[in-house]
């Protein structure tokens, strides 16, 4: 069966398809990523349109939205009409005016996904999807099944298809009912094209049907197709790849005709006379995308306009005097930015930084009793150093609950007779006082804060292929690179605080995207406390001062963690400071307290159930509780709402007020005027905020099919993924509960420097451009000594007016964070 | 201590009724009503049962009031408490206020926030009304409650495909069900010429004088009892609904598929003990079934890799197990195996999310290799032959469809030979000969007047099978169902004299259900064109208003005790004899495949993935 001048390729067939399908790892390595990142080198809007057309997702908000936001004031009447402008020639114009308005609100292309699988539906009268996806998914999730079943799969080293060939093979009774289909299946010359000449009969049909095959059920490929590029993310590993799960589907379907037609029925490509449209053939612009693009253009630079207006405003204050009573590094992350803010409006005289939450270290973690490592660094990364800890003091507690004895016959009963009439008490218990258990997500529990870790490499000693702990040279080189790139290279404070992030939550399947982004969705602990190790290692300062940053021996870091959902701050190793450190040190914690119980006053007004109003100790208290009680969907917001990227100096933000929307990435263009330090920075802040961003975009404009929908009946399939009910495909990108308050916009970047300097820095990294290129990021560079700012548009910088909008000032903030629960518009903060 | 129980069924009916009123909007308003009703409920239900203990443990019962009297049929509204109802009674009021607290906080700002609270009360009234119900014909009414809440908590989340699905399929299952127990009334009004209120089961000789006189009826009678219990308790063969059940939000799998819903059968069995106890036979066959059901779903429980159906599986072992315990006549061991099987369950779905960090972290820190289970010191043979039936739940799933849905589908298609016009040609003179035919009932010869019954329900059969099959047109699905009950009610005319009181009764909710509905249809029908029935259309994203009125018109159709005609089918019931076996099953078979018509008919039409795009819309398969 095997013709030799194939025009069809299954091997680039599978390639494309990996492309297409959803790249969402298993739940412990979350991450945030494009969701569409496989239509990124068009341009965003190109992209969208194809994505609409092809695979039939929702791209943008609905144009009644948009049309209720600008009633609401939050797109602009001259922003819309200067994006009308830029999207639409002259004489078409007042047409789209009028279409924008009140032309007719359902416009959505029809899909070319599922073309020719439809043909069982209307042809064959065979619900093709009721019949096969249940088995499929059951059979696919049992085979990589990490720790939910009791019974695991039996023969399950060889791969998937040899697996269930083995089984197939000793079962009285198999998976199938068809003899022809255990014929197929056993005979191991088969191949996937002899199955699909079966189905379909024709080889112009194979790739729409392989794509409308594995479309129906992106979930499980996306997740196939994830573990067959990176078999590490399992901890029980697993061969499998997507040609075994086309492989065992196709069989599957072939099963279903037979039994419905017996022998009798012919392939697809009897009953149809015409090809099908290819799916990437090129799409058509339609009117009704169009009105999208201005929409969503408007509405971005609405807000926009107003930032930049803000900034500009608070740049004409004057600049804070020298001498600092602490300084602070935290993560760039955007829930960062409110508690850097508050610290600063307490002790006037602190100065804080943002830095991607690795701190410029890339290692892997391995706790004391730790089976396996942890990448703790950005996941494009190698590293090739282990940091260990030792003399771990924290007990792991148990739970009853998840015991695999729950599912034996005499354990089954006692278990269930007796724990059974604990449970009310339990529930009863979360209820009226909820507290950490062994069910919470802390990050207290990834490191013991009293524990040891192996730091400085000891006689090059190598465990497993990594280097245990960094070389004098290595620590002085990142430190280095650190304080350079946020332009902390003189003028140190007596305490300098290095505070990585975490959050604590509970029922919640999805905790790793709750955790730092730049430490591979683990908390920021570690990182933390070895940067502010290696910061007062004293070889390390001696090598520092040779290479001209010279740290006073009066100044001490302190490694920190921020529990972003508990607003809580705990430091580590404070005992080993000198007693003037240690008063300092007091005096500051109290500054953070504050600052916390403030930060998590402003978070509470997103949250309905708490009186914002209340008194601050109480609101707090709140805020705690919600993030340990098993009932609460929203420990905390994450990044929902983001939309900035600052680059640049604090006294270029720290007037303006940025409702917790901005990422902000500390950099002093002053010492870096080729622009070194900027491209690094840049070449993670587009993808990393930039991913983000897009992923609270793409989940919020089409939460059933780019997002997860509601978390309230997800499952746990296989420890790996969340499906709705037993049989659902398994569900990729964001849930409901972190998105709905989010505003979908594009990123905007404001990079501080000569608008030249940005633009070569950006075009020495062709992913980095194309980023903002192809506009997935808008970039704008703001030239602090011209005072102008730049729009990079199609390759080039041109100078840049924000259209004027009102720019408020306030000095007390309470009132206003009080005020509404809704996005508060950039104003100045008057000191 | 009635008004402790009228008070106890009272509240949440109240709660119910006024949180319909409530605006969406207004979560606070709904938490506080659902939080009140569930809360007073617990403490009346404590203080009851502390009433009760000190009056002696003695069982209580009291008639409410008479519904209807006509000629020898009587409807009672019985109430009746003793130790089965008052353990039950504990259990669900001590989860329902948990979970009703759990839930107000879970479902903050869902869409449907206030629908899944009304639905939530609504099955509260139902599943009490059952507990205290002092004969069938009252807990029939909560029967119907509760599987009708079933229904709309599964369905859920409605503009998806999948919880839609298995709503039907549950609904379906709970409509078999219902058979047994419609069976069970007509045959036990034979056997003693009345309803039997449950507390007259207590006085056991006359019970047992009368079955042992009857034991082919007796057999007849445990065995359609058994029949609603298993399909309540998703007992062997009946299990595959129970995991598909977990549709909902998570606290709602956790209290009523975890664990309330699936116990009722239970409670059923226990509570029509008189019945059967002493059939030796019948005991057997129980704990037999029950046996059968733990292995089946302890094994599925063992291979299951998602967390829901998992604990589904395990409670039905659980389950398997208690009904063991009922036929060897343990009922004390039954009740605190019950109680503690439905309190770990819901706890154990609750924290289920939690699953992942738990077992991360515990992999993390104790890694072992998969440690070899009993199962794989078994022979190869058997070790695969059983994963495989365990991984395909040993195929009850698919057995419902090839055993007993697709042969009636078939049966429904075999009939389209019979286009619409045609049926209706049959069927409309048919009913024209059968109404004048009827004016001359007493000149019939006997011949015919045995016949004509039988020929009648056939016909309406005929016509609900087609209804329940059609796949195009709307308007004749329906009307199908309307004529159906038309030729329900001849085939009883000619059996017996129906009273015109007992016309009215029964036939006032079917017309007006079914204009209603041909009303609700026709408006759907302006505003959107052509509506289909061959995959689900969601129109209620844009027409809630219709799609109420057209759900209230199924219930109305359907004999759900909305309307009069739920008494009317029991009503007409009454009319068989009791050695017409023919005739009751060809109209009890009509009543379980025209209510799954029905709400198939709302399913297709309001329910399911919207068919406009320009919002978001799930994927089949999510």
């Amino acid at each position: 069966m095997n013709a030799t001048n194939h025009s069809f390729s299954l091997e680039k067939c599978l390639e494309h398809l990996k492309h297409y399908l959803p790249s969402q790892a298993p739940l412990k390595d979350f991450i945030h990523h494009n969701t569409l990142h496989a239509f990124q080198e068009d341009d965003f809007h190109t992209a969208l349109e194809k994505a609409a057309t092809i695979f039939g997702y929702k791209v943008y908000l609905e144009l009644k939205e948009y049309r209720a936001l600008f009633a609401k004031g939050s797109i602009s009447e001259r922003a819309l009409e200067r994006a009308l402008t830029d999207h639409i020639e002259g004489d078409s114009r007042s047409f789209y005016r009028t279409m924008l308005f009140n032309g007719p609100g359902d416009v959505q292309p029809d899909k070319r996904i599922g073309q020719v699988r439809h043909y069982w539906k209307s042809l064959y009268k065979v619900d093709m999807d009721s019949r096969v996806h249940p088995q499929l998914f059951r059979l696919i999730s049992g085979y990589i099944d990490q720790g939910v079943a009791v019974w695991h799969f039996p023969s399950s080293d060889e791969g998937f298809l040899a697996s269930v060939r083995k089984l197939e093979q000793f079962a009285l009774d198999g998976l199938f009912r068809s003899k022809r289909v255990k014929k197929l299946l056993q005979n191991e010359k088969t191949e996937l094209n002899d199955l699909l000449t079966v189905l379909l009969g024709k080889e112009q049909l194979f790739e729409n049907y392989l794509f409308d095959q594995q479309f129906a059920h992106p979930g499980w490929s996306g997740m196939v197709s994830v573990l067959e590029n990176s078999p590490n993310a399992l901890l029980h590993k697993k061969a499998i790849s997507l040609y075994d799960l086309i492989f065992i589907e196709c069989l599957f379907e072939i099963d279903v005709l037979d039994d419905v037609f017996g022998k009798g029925w012919e392939p697809i490509v009897a009953y149809t006379h015409s090809d099908p449209l290819p799916l990437f053939s090129p799409v058509r612009k339609e009117v009704g995308m169009a009105l999208f693009k201005i929409w969503q253009d408007a509405y971005e630079w609405s807000y926009y306009d107003q930032v930049l207006n803000t900034l500009v405003a608070g740049s004409k204050y004057p600049v804070k005097g020298e001498g600092h009573d602490f300084q602070a590094l935290f993560c760039m992350d955007d829930r960062e930015c409110s508690i850097r803010r508050h610290l600063e409006l307490i002790d006037s005289k602190c100065q804080t930084f943002g830095t991607p939450g690795h701190f410029n270290l890339e290692f892997f973690f391995q706790p004391e009793g730790g089976q396996f490592v942890t990448k703790v660094c950005p996941v494009p990364t190698n590293p090739l150093v282990l940091i260990k800890e030792v003399e771990n003091k924290l007990k792991k507690r148990k739970d009853l609950h998840f015991s695999e004895r729950n599912h034996g016959l005499f354990g089954g009963i006692v278990i269930t007779t007796l724990a059974g009439w604990l449970a009310p008490f339990k529930l009863a218990l979360n209820i009226v006082k909820p507290s950490i258990s062994p069910l919470t997500s802390s990050p207290s529990k990834h490191m013991d804060p009293k524990s040891k870790l192996i730091i400085e490499n000891q006689n090059g000693v190598v465990e497993n292929g990594l280097q245990v702990g960094f070389t004098i040279e290595q620590m002085t080189d990142r430190l280095e690179g650190l304080l350079r790139s946020i332009g902390l290279t003189s003028q140190f404070s007596p305490l300098i605080y290095m505070i990585g992030h975490g959050s604590t939550s509970v029922n919640n399947t999805h905790y790793a995207g709750y955790d730092c982004g730049a430490c591979s969705g683990r908390p920021g602990s570690v990182n933390a406390r070895v940067i502010a190790w290696i910061g007062n290692h004293p070889p390390v300062r001696k090598l520092l001062k040779e290479r001209g940053i010279e740290i006073p021996f009066t100044t001490h870091f302190v490694g920190a963690l921020h529990d972003t959902s508990r607003d809580e701050i705990y430091f580590f190793d404070t005992d080993q400071l000198n007693e003037s450190a240690k008063t300092a040190h007091e005096k500051n914690e109290a500054v953070f307290k504050l600052a916390l119980s403030r930060n998590a006053k402003e978070r509470s007004r997103r949250f309905m159930s708490i009186n914002t109003s209340n008194e601050d100790g109480q609101v707090h208290e709140r805020v705690k509780l919600r993030t340990v009680s098993l009932f609460e969907p929203r420990p905390e917001l994450n990044h929902a709402t983001n939309a900035l990227a600052v680059v640049g100096r604090r006294q270029f933000t720290e007037h303006a007020f940025l409702d917790r929307r901005a990422f902000m990435n500390s950099y002093d263009y002053r010492i870096d005027p080729e622009g070194r330090f900027l491209e690094t920075i840049l070449n993670a802040v587009a993808p990393v905020a930039g991913g983000i961003n897009l992923e609270y975009y793409f989940s919020r404009v089409d939460n059933q099919q780019l997002g997860a929908g509601t978390k309230l009946p997800h499952n746990v399939v296989g420890l790996i993924g969340v499906a709705n009910g037993i049989d659902g495909d398994l569900r990729t990108g964001l849930p409901y509960q972190m998105i709905e308050v989010h505003d979908p916009m594009r990123l905007l970047v404001i990079v501080e420097h000569k608008s030249d300097v940005v633009l070569q820095s950006i075009q020495r990294n062709q992913r980095t451009y194309n980023w903002f290129h192809e506009e997935w990021v808008h970039l704008v560079v703001w030239d602090p000594e011209a005072h102008q700012f730049y729009r990079f548009r199609q390759g080039v910088m041109e100078a840049y007016e924000p259209l004027p909008t009102g720019v408020e000032d306030h000095s007390d903030l309470k009132p206003i964070i009080e005020s509404s629960w809704e996005n508060i518009n950039p104003f100045i903060i008057k000191k | 201590m009635e008004q402790f129980i009228l008070t106890l069924i009272g509240i949440p009916f109240l709660a119910f009724v006024s949180s319909l009123f409530v605006p969406g909007k207004k979560e606070h308003t709904i938490a506080l009503i659902v939080k009140l009703a569930t809360g007073i409920n617990l403490l009346v239900a404590i203080a009851f049962s502390i009433a009760w203990l000190l009056q002696g443990a003695n069982s209580i019962h009291f008639t409410e009031m008479t519904v209807l009297e006509s000629g020898h049929y009587v409807f009672h509204l019985d109430l009746f408490a003793d130790k089965l109802s008052i353990t039950f009674l504990l259990v669900g009021s001590i989860l329902l206020f948990l979970v009703a607290i759990f839930s107000r906080r879970y479902l903050h700002r869902e869409s449907g926030y206030k629908r899944f609270f009304n639905v939530f009360l609504f099955f509260v009234f139902g599943y009490l009304l059952i507990l205290f119900s002092g004969n069938f014909e009252t807990m029939f009414m909560g029967w119907e409650i509760l599987g009708l809440s079933s229904f709309l908590l599964i369905a859920f989340y409605r503009d998806r495909y999948l919880p839609v699905k298995n709503a039907v399929k549950v609904f379906s299952i709970y409509r078999i069900g219902d058979v047994g127990l419609i069976l069970t009334m007509w045959l036990s009004h034979h056997l003693w010429g009345q309803n039997v209120a449950f507390h007259e089961l207590t006085d056991v000789k006359e019970i047992h004088s009368t079955l042992i006189n009857h034991s082919g009826e007796a057999r007849v009678i445990a065995l359609l009892l058994f029949l609603a219990v298993s399909a309540k308790s998703a007992l062997f063969p009946f299990s595959s609904w129970l995991p598909r059940a977990m549709e909902g939000p998570t606290p709602s799998s956790a209290i009523f598929y975890g664990s309330l819903s699936v116990h009722i059968g239970v409670f059923l069995l226990i509570r029509t003990m008189p019945y059967w106890e002493d059939q030796i036979l019948i005991n057997w066959f129980f704990g037999a079934v029950g046996l059968i059901t733990f292995v089946l779903a302890n094994f599925t429980a063992r291979v299951q890799s998602t967390i829901k159906s998992q604990v589904g599986y395990a409670s039905l072992a659980q389950i398997g197990i208690i009904v063991i315990e009922v036929a060897l006549g343990w009922e004390s061991v039954a009740l605190v195996h019950s109680a503690a099987n439905a309190f770990y369950r819901s706890y154990q779905l609750l924290i289920s999310p939690s699953l992942v960090t738990y077992k991360i972290r515990e992999q993390f820190y104790h890694f072992q290799k998969r440690k070899s289970t009993i199962e794989d010191s078994w022979p190869k043979r058997l070790e695969y032959t059983l994963y495989i039936w365990s991984i395909q739940e040993w195929r009850l799933d698919s057995g419902m469809y090839r055993w007993l849905w697709n042969p009636l589908k078939r049966i429904g298609r075999m009939l389209q030979f019979l286009s619409n016009k045609w049926a209706f040609l049959v069927v409309i003179p048919a009913m024209v000969t059968g109404v004048t035919l009827l004016t001359l009932h007493t000149k019939l010869p006997q011949f015919w007047l045995n016949l004509l019954p039988n020929v009648f329900s056939v016909i309406g059969l005929v016509a609900v099978l087609k209804a329940f099959t059609e796949r195009k047109q709307v308007f004749a699905s329906w009307l199908l169902v309307l004529f159906n009950q038309f030729c329900i009610l001849l085939a009883i005319a000619f059996n017996e004299h129906l009273s015109n009181k007992e016309l009215v009764i029964f036939l006032c909710g079917v017309v007006f259900s079914g204009l209603t509905g041909l009303l609700a249809l026709n408006r759907l029908k302006r505003k959107e064109g052509l509506i289909a029935l061959d995959a689900f259309q969601g129109h209620v994203y844009e027409h809630k208003g219709i799609a109420l009125v057209f759900l209230l018109a199924c219930l109305g159709m359907a004999g759900f005790p909305i309307t009069p005609t739920f008494i009317g089918e029991d009503l007409l019931f009454s009319h068989i004899g009791e050695n017409q076996f023919f005739l009751a099953t060809t109209v009890a078979v009509s009543f379980i495949v025209d209510g799954i018509a029905l709400i198939r008919l709302y399913a297709r039409i309001f329910l399911g993935p919207h068919v406009k795009n320009y919002h978001e819309v799930a994927k089949r398969s999510s």
